[in-house]
This record gives structure tokens, C-alpha cells and sequence, in this order.
């Protein structure tokens, strides 16, 4: 039996999806895109051509929940199914879109580059905890115009595992989506076997920007999955109360999916999001409050009775340093995703309100997400007997008695997640030994092993012919004829 | 064959299988093969290897346990033939555990003995609770040369000082040393009771013991 964590009553659920729809007529949406606006117009909504406001009737919500998949999966570069969006499945992957990263050495929060992002991606690409990559940084060392797809190029030639990525522009999003087909050989092969999905972020409150809805047309006609990221802000940016901004939420899917679905019924879409609080003292948007967490376990909680796929943004923190705070904050907030079976949780790895990408904060948050996972496996029964099957002739009554047990050998690693040389387990002795490391100490070292132990994947080279060229090109389109060396190539 | 016997004893204590350590032991007998060579060239083979492998962390204490039970095991079926032929397997040393009195705590003093005579040490382990009169006696009586004390508890560990003065008072330090270990004991509390060593885990036990005992270099 899986644990599950809920927070919401089915009435108040009820009452959340009731006041959601009344917020979709009145005060309406704010849709920027013209495309989508003429969609609902055909679609019977209510316009008001004046300020861009689309009052949306339940009955086009009700429509376009009809034909959600309720279910997808995202494959590896070898098309096997690894990433499933759907039920309680929950799957972690790094946060997305950071612009600077924690310096080990210095402890500076340095400006990305395509060397930050490699890194990050080497170390993610080993540890199994992670299901996906993400597009983790930015890299300020490439034209403005190609970095939502450069990004996107690198984790292709760095990584087997599928992709959470997205982009910022609509021009970008075709870009990236023609990357994805030219990578996989036809965009038939990037619809059949999706290898990413597109995070698509609508404005608080209730607007659908020009790039947002524009994004979700885009991501539906060619039949990419995409994930919606409504960030309501509690008190700033959304009711103050906790009901208050799960219904905003609530609403901004809606609109979303509507949008998605009138530009192409049955493409994949998930009920995501980075919903926080606002912090009134400082102003900020804290990823690590429990309020966030609690938040994100109650609009999960909402997509879940309504049977649809689901996304968050936890395991992040807003320390500046992989620190005590960032343990605690990270571990605690995968642990509630997990519990809230929540099918993709994005923000391992990031410090500083999603701003800044750690890979040594990676390997940490990868020992948090294996207790969160193993405490979602439950307690099981493996044995006939739940203990007398343990007690033999051969029990003396002493302590130590069921370490000679084969069935403790046996048995044992299913029962015991064994974290890695991250987590200290040592007796004081052996951690003196090895340094008196902290944990940030030891997943520097993890980090400069997992660097050393990376291999590239092996990509078929006309792939990988054919993703150079379409990146050169692109980058060539703004006036510049040669983009960051790698270790294997000279993109020129 | 012996060559192929060997490696099959070797490989039965690594996977902890005291029915085929045994098993094979018998057959040693009845195929005429020296029981100390038996013992040096097969069993203490899968010994050792589980060992290191343990220290690397690529091994896991039940099968540190198990290898160990299967040794025993073996050893068991070929001690009588050692006998007979007028040997004796070479032991590092003999040595009393127990856990002081007052004091209930048993697995850490367990592994340690397990390791201790996993790694060639004939260890008698009286258990929990137990006075120092008894843990004296028993070192006496087998002729000891080391005793291992436990205490998990800081009202405990204090019997551990009382061992120590008794073995003093009775003239029989430094021929019998004392190894103390538990969750509480800190190396000043090893120096302020004059213990002769410590250590914090069943592992470092065994290099401590065999520093002990003069054997540091097996």
C-alpha cells in the first residue's frame, strides 16, 4: 500500500472546483494570445475584446477534461518507457532554468555557462533517483535567441534519460519541438515516443501571456507533452488564504487545458505547478516553506479527482549554501511530493528561490529523494509469517541472533534504502579517518567522482550529425559562427 | 582437486553456507586432506575475503555474520582431527567477552566476538551482566591473554574501571590486557581507566586485539 498524504476534504474539493469555474467567468481570463483567443471564441467562450478577457464556461472545461490523456509516458533516447504521468507514480527530476550556480571552491553564486550545465547533467545522468534531466541552467555564453534550444541540445548529447524542459518564447518552442523531431527522426517519432516535456507557465493571476498560450498550441499541434506551471503567490499574486490560491490554480488549469485541447484534443498535458507562498517580510518566494509544500500536496490532491497527471516544484530550498537549511527544507518538501504521489516533482539541486543550480546540493537531495521514495514503497509483507517464522532451534536468545538469518541477508536491502558515502553512518573514529567531512564536504567529493565516472552516451552518429547541424544553423541565424567547445566536439 | 576443494571452501563461507562448510569439511576428512591445510588454504581464504570486502563497503554485516558461523562451523568438524594428529590450529589469542555487569547490551560485544574469532582468535563469550569476579575467573581458568569488556550505558561503563583495578590488584596485568568498547567509552575514558586499548566497532576491534596480543603484523 502506498502512504498517501491529503490535506483536502472531498467537500471543500468540490467547492474548489465550483468557485474555480465561477473565477473563470467573472473576472475571467486574461488571454494574450491572439491564436488562442480565436480558438475559444469559436469554442462559444464569452470575449471582451477590449482588455483581452475571456470569460470560459464550464461547459468548455468539462469538453476539454474529456479528452485529456489520462495517462502518457515519457521514454529514454533507447524508447523505453521510463517516465509515466499518470496514477500515484512520482518521479523527481532537477529543477529547471537556474541562472547561476554555487560555486564549491568559492562558495559564490556564479553566472551559468555551458560548463555549469554539463556538470550538472553528468552528475544527474548517474544517479538513479532522478528519473529525468532537466534543462537545469541558462548558459550566458550563447546568443539570447538560441539558449532555450542550445539548452535543450546539450542534455540530447549528454543524456539518455527523458527531458523536463521549456521555453521562454514561441519562437523557441517551435525551435526546440523541430529539435526533438530531428533528433528522433520524423516528428511522428518525437509524437509516438515523447522523449520531453515542455513547461508551460501561466501569469498570476488568471492570465495566459502571449508566449504561455502560445507555447500550449504549439506543444499540442505537434503532440509533445506539456506541463502546465501555474505559480500562484499566496498574498501577492493569489488570495492570502492557502483554499484561496489552490482555486486561482485550479483556474489557471483550466484555462490552460482548454486552450490545449481546442488546438489539438487528446494531446498530453499535466496539471503542474511552482505554487508558493509570499513571504511579507522580505518579499520573496520561499520554495522551502511547508506552506509551499502544502499547497502543492492540495492542488495535486484537486488534479488527482479529476483523474489528470501531475507535476510540482519541491526539493528545492532557499539557502544560499548547501547547508543545514537546505537539508532540512529540501528533504522535508520531496518528502511531502512523494507522499502526495505526485507523478513529476522538478527543484532538486536548487538553492536560492529556484535561482541558483548546485550539483553538489544534486547528489544531497538524490539521499532525500531515496528515503521519499522508499517511504512511498510502504511497509511490505515478504515473509508467510510476520515474525515466528524467524524464531528457530537455532535462536539462543542473543542480540545479534537474526544477523546469521539468510533470510536477513535475503531480505534486507528490500527492507534498508543503503544511502550513499553522502550520508555519514560512520563511528566517530572512521569519520575523523576521512576528514571530519560535513555533508556538503563529502558531496564535493561524490561530485568530483560522479565527474570522473561519466560517459558520455553512445548516440548513433547520424543523430548526432543531424543535431549539430540544425543548432549550428540556428546559431548561425544570429550572426554567429561558432558556439561553446565540448569535450568531444567543436560545434563551428 | 585439493585446488578445486579449496576455492568450493573459500566460496562456501563467503556465501555464510555452514551446511556445505560442514559438508565439505567431512569430506576433507574422509578424502584424507590435512585438516590445518584445509583450514589455512580454504576456509580462512572465504574469511579473509569477506573481511576486506566488508571493509570496503561492498560486503554487509549478515554476511560478515554468516561467513564467520560457517568458519565455526567448519572448524568445528576439523578440530577433532587436528587433535588426533597431536596439533593444534594456531590461534592469535584467547580472549574472554562479556558486557559488564549492570548492563544488558549484547550486538556490538556479539560482533566483535564474531569478528574476533572469524580472524583466528578463540573467543568465549559469557554474555551480558556479568561481575568482574566472573569475567576474572573465566580469564583465569582458560588462560587468557586478552579480555574484551562492552558497556553502553555511562552507569555502566564504570564497571569496566572496577575489571581493570581488580586485574592490578591480583598482579595479572600486564599478562592478561584489556580491550574496552560501547557507545559511551571515549579514548580519554580508555586512558583515565588505564585501559590497554579500544575501539569504536567490531572491525577496528580485530587490528586492536591483535596489536594487543603482539600480532599486529596478521
Amino acid at each position: 500500500m502506498q502512504p498517501k498524504l491529503t490535506l483536502l476534504s472531498d467537500e471543500i474539493i468540490a467547492r474548489i472546483l465550483e468557485e474555480a469555474h465561477e473565477l473563470l467567468l467573472c473576472p475571467g481570463v486574461k488571454v494574450q494570445n491572439p491564436g488562442a483567443r480565436d480558438l475559444l471564441a469559436t469554442a462559444g467562450a464569452v470575449m471582451y475584446p477590449d482588455n483581452d478577457v475571456v470569460g470560459i464556461p464550464a461547459s468548455l472545461v468539462r469538453k476539454a477534461l474529456e479528452s485529456v490523456p489520462r495517462e502518457f509516458y515519457l521514454y529514454d533516447y533507447d524508447g523505453n518507457p521510463t517516465v509515466h504521468y499518470g496514477g500515484d507514480d512520482v518521479h523527481f527530476d532537477p529543477g529547471s532554468s537556474g541562472i547561476a550556480m554555487l560555486n564549491p571552491e568559492t562558495l559564490e553564486h556564479d553566472t551559468t555557462e555551458t560548463e555549469h550545465l554539463i556538470r550538472l547533467l553528468k552528475v544527474a545522468e548517474q544517479l538513479p533517483q532522478y528519473d529525468a534531466q532537466s534543462t537545469a541552467v541558462i548558459c550566458h555564453d550563447v546568443p539570447k535567441d538560441i539558449q532555450d534550444s542550445y539548452r535543450l541540445y546539450l542534455v540530447l548529447l549528454h543524456s539518455k534519460k527523458p527531458i523536463v524542459t521549456g521555453a521562454f518564447t514561441n519562437k523557441t518552442v517551435q525551435e526546440m519541438i523541430d529539435m526533438l523531431s530531428i533528433f528522433a527522426g520524423s516528428a511522428q517519432a518525437a509524437r509516438e515516443k515523447p522523449r520531453a516535456i515542455f513547461d508551460v507557465c501561466p501569469a498570476p493571476p488568471l492570465i495566459w501571456s502571449n508566449f504561455g498560450a502560445g507555447n500550449l498550441i504549439a506543444l499540442a499541434r505537434a503532440g509533445i507533452p506539456a506541463e502546465i506551471v501555474s505559480v500562484p503567490l499566496s498574498g501577492a499574486a493569489a488570495p492570502v488564504t492557502m483554499l484561496g490560491t489552490v482555486t486561482q490554480h485550479t483556474a489557471e488549469c483550466f484555462a490552460g487545458i482548454v486552450i490545449h485541447q481546442l488546438a489539438q484534443a487528446g494531446s498530453p498535458i499535466v496539471w503542474g505547478g511552482a505554487a508558493a507562498i509570499f513571504d511579507m517580510r522580505k518579499g520573496a518566494t520561499p520554495m522551502g516553506a511547508v506552506e509551499t509544500a502544502m499547497l502543492d500536496c492540495s492542488y495535486a490532491q484537486v488534479a488527482k479527482t479529476l483523474n489528470m497527471p501531475t507535476h510540482t516544484y519541491l526539493g528545492a530550498t532557499d539557502s544560499k549554501l548547501v547547508d543545514a537549511q537546505a537539508g532540512l527544507e529540501s528533504g522535508i518538501s520531496a518528502m511531502v511530493g512523494a507522499l502526495s504521489g505526485i507523478n513529476m516533482i522538478s527543484g532538486s539541486g536548487m538553492l536560492d528561490f529556484l535561482a541558483c543550480h548546485s550539483a553538489e546540493k544534486l547528489v544531497l537531495d538524490a539521499e532525500g529523494i531515496a528515503m521519499a521514495k522508499r517511504m512511498i514503497g510502504g511497509v511490505k509483507l515478504h515473509t508467510d509469517t510476520l515474525a515466528t517464522g524467524f524464531y528457530d532451534d537455532k535462536i539462543n536468545f542473543k542480540g545479534g541472533d537474526f544477523l546469521k538469518q539468510k533470510v536477513t541477508m535475503q531480505l534486507f536491502q528490500k527492507e534498508q534504502h543503503l544511502p550513499s558515502s553522502v550520508i555519514d553512518r560512520d563511528s566517530t573514529r572512521a569519520w575523523k579517518a576521512a576528514g571530519s567531512l560535513d555533508a556538503f564536504g563529502r558531496a564535493r567529493i561524490r561530485v568530483t567522482e560522479l565527474l570522473a565516472s561519466y560517459k558520455r552516451p553512445e548516440i548513433d552518429p547520424a543523430q548526432e550529425h543531424r543535431l549539430h547541424a540544425f543548432m549550428l544553423d540556428l546559431t548561425k541565424k544570429t550572426g554567429v559562427d561558432i558556439l561553446p567547445l565540448l569535450e568531444h566536439y567543436q560545434p563551428a | 582437486m585439493s585446488e578445486e576443494m579449496y576455492k568450493q571452501m573459500a566460496q562456501c563461507i563467503i556465501d555464510g553456507d555452514s551446511d556445505i562448510a560442514i559438508e565439505l569439511a567431512k569430506k576433507s576428512i574422509e578424502l584424507k586432506m590435512h585438516p590445518l591445510e584445509t583450514i589455512t588454504k580454504g576456509f580462512v581464504i572465504g574469511v579473509n575475503y569477506i573481511g576486506d570486502q566488508f571493509g570496503l563497503g561492498e560486503a554487509f554485516l549478515p554476511e560478515l555474520v554468516m561467513a564467520g558461523e560457517a568458519m565455526k562451523a567448519a572448524v568445528a568438524v576439523l578440530e577433532p582431527e587436528l587433535l588426533k594428529l597431536g596439533e593444534a590450529r594456531e590461534m592469535l589469542g584467547r580472549v574472554v567477552l562479556a558486557t559488564v555487569e549492570g548492563d544488558i547490551h549484547e550486538i556490538g560485544k556479539t560482533l566483535v566476538g564474531t569478528m574476533l574469532s572469524a580472524s583466528g582468535f578463540e573467543v568465549v563469550d559469557l554474555g551480558v551482566d556479568q561481575p568482574a569476579d566472573k569475567i576474572i575467573g573465566k580469564a583465569l581458568e582458560i588462560n587468557a591473554n586478552l579480555i574484551g569488556m562492552s558497556a553502553l550505558l555511562t552507569t555502566t561503563m564504570v564497571r569496566q574501571r572496577e575489571v581493570i583495578e581488580e586485574l592490578d590488584k591480583e598482579g595479572l596485568r600486564p599478562r592478561i590486557k584489556v580491550m574496552v568498547g560501547g557507545a559511551p567509552i571515549t579514548r580519554d575514558w580508555v586512558t583515565k581507566i588505564k585501559a590497554d586499548g579500544y575501539s569504536e566497532d567490531a572491525i577496528g576491534a580485530v587490528k586492536v586485539a591483535k596489536d594487543l596480543v603482539g600480532k599486529g603484523d596478521q
